[in-house]
């Protein structure tokens, strides 16, 4: 395995959303749920144990978040009730604990921007446009959003989507055009692989001579390279970026042979995912040190109907433990649903008496 | 028996600082670098998956082996050296008395 690796490779990781369909419609809902990580998907189960109804939104295109996208083969210790589970199962778990509360998802897209309505509810708009509405929000960012890993190219925004591409979303824009890839991971070789057939002209660059991704593709891209069908360059870099607007070609240096240039028409750089706090900084939460400040009676924050639970979350004490996150969401619940229902008075059931509704127990 | 050492953490401005650590606590570098709150992410939690504790060994010390988890992190990260290694994957051990690193810089 290697980590942050699910740059839109083919290989293996969960997913079992699809994004979503760019809505035309405003979504409503009690409450969204800005982040697909454990402590977001846990908190619809708890919601939905008060009939509250749950979307939740999500820039990466598959749920369970870091753990999905950076160690979903990795055990997890401290789950209480497991001696050990592996990352990606518990989030396969938790899908099927929140299944019968049916929740919402929009995958793929970036939360943007909150704004608080004249009727007191919020509305979330994505960055592909998409609009959510409800009284309550739960921020369950984790480590804020995963964005892609940039190399240290000081013109690299210049190009970016003029030439410079960090996902490969749409294969066909690479037909019969000169393409570098750089990377040495399981996304590069893949891509490469996919794209040596579509492409004009393909170059792998990679720091090293050794690839660490899976064998079988490592064996495929050396195979590619030997019958001419790529180029491939080891131990070297890209460094330099130059075009008119529109990206002409890349400079390389390489460890032994100095600099070079390659006329391209597309950069491709795939050194996986990191997380960035991102636009939650701008939401007008009180942030402390990249988290944001709540309160630990049921983890609001400063904003009243917006709650922050799990690891984007500081307050004295915390610790950033997805058991803890477990906890926060469960509360938080309880206060949503005040907000949500202030004249209904809430009654404390355990699930062992009410059971769920569509579940038997095995 | 003196279970501490020190180890020196240069910075991403050059300015070297000693730091006292124990031996017995299965710490790490990138876990001493937080505790004395230097500008180390430790994003992963130091599962070598980040690279965000990032550093170049400068001493002679003799370090494990990097394993292929950490090889396959410094090969998505930048500014990688040929004396690069992951602060969150060195253990820090009476053998690393006088260890001098530096920190790699940050990626936007």
């Amino acid at each position: 395995m290697s980590g942050g690796e699910n740059q839109g490779s083919t290989g293996d990781f969960i997913n079992i959303f699809q994004p979503s369909m760019t809505h035309s419609q405003t979504i409503e809902t009690d409450i969204i749920i800005i982040g697909a990580g454990p402590v977001g998907l846990f908190a619809v189960f708890e919601a939905g144990l008060l009939k509250l109804r749950c979307h939740i939104v999500d820039v990466l295109p598959q749920v369970g978040g870091q753990l999905t996208e950076i160690y979903p083969k990795k055990p997890i210790y401290d789950i209480p009730g497991y001696p050990s589970v592996l990352a990606g199962d518990l989030v396969k778990n938790l899908l099927q604990q929140i299944d019968p509360f049916k929740p919402g998802f929009t995958l793929g897209e970036r939360a943007e921007s909150i704004e608080r309505q004249s009727d007191g509810r919020f509305q979330i708009t994505t960055n592909r446009g998409t609009q959510l509405q409800a009284p309550v929000i739960f921020v369950a960012g984790g480590l804020g959003s995963f964005e892609p890993r940039k190399p240290p190219i000081d013109n690299i925004s210049e190009f970016e989507e003029n030439g410079v591409e960090y996902f490969v979303r749409n294969p066909e824009m690479f037909r019969d055009q000169r393409i570098a890839i750089a990377g040495g991971g399981d996304s590069a070789l893949d891509w490469t692989i996919f794209l040596a057939d579509i492409a004009k002209e393909l170059t792998l660059i990679h720091r090293r001579t050794e690839f660490r991704g899976a064998l079988d593709s490592v064996e495929k891209v050396t195979q590619l390279a030997e019958t001419k069908r790529i180029n491939l360059v080891t131990n070297a870099q890209v460094v330099g970026l130059q075009g008119n607007n529109k990206l002409e070609s890349i400079e390389i240096q390489h460890d032994t042979e100095g600099k070079f240039s390659l006329q391209v028409d597309y950069y491709i750089p795939l050194f996986g995912l990191t997380p960035k706090l991102g636009p939650i900084a701008d939401w007008g939460l009180g942030i402390n040190n990249n988290a944001v400040e709540v309160n630990t009676l049921d983890y609001a924050t400063t904003t009243p109907g917006i709650f922050a639970i799990g690891d984007i979350n500081t307050y004295p004490g915390k610790l950033k433990l997805i058991l803890c996150g477990f906890h926060e969401a469960t509360l938080a619940c309880q206060s949503a649903f005040k907000i949500i229902h202030p004249d209904k008075k809430l009654s404390f059931k355990y699930t062992t008496v009410t059971g769920i509704e569509g579940v038997t127990a095995s | 028996m003196d279970h501490t050492i020190k180890i020196t953490i240069v910075d991403r401005q050059d300015a070297p600082m000693e730091l006292e650590t124990p031996t017995d606590m299965g710490l790490n570098i990138m876990e001493l670098c937080k505790a004395y709150e230097l500008p180390v992410e430790g994003t992963c939690g130091g599962m070598a998956l980040c690279a965000s504790c990032h550093v170049y060994v400068l001493s002679d010390h003799e370090l494990p082996e990097p394993t292929d988890d950490e090889l396959a992190m410094l090969d998505q990260a930048f500014f990688v050296q040929s004396n690069s290694r992951l602060g969150c994957q060195i253990k820090i051990k009476a053998e690393l008395d006088g260890l001098k690193l530096k920190l790699a810089p940050v990626s936007v």
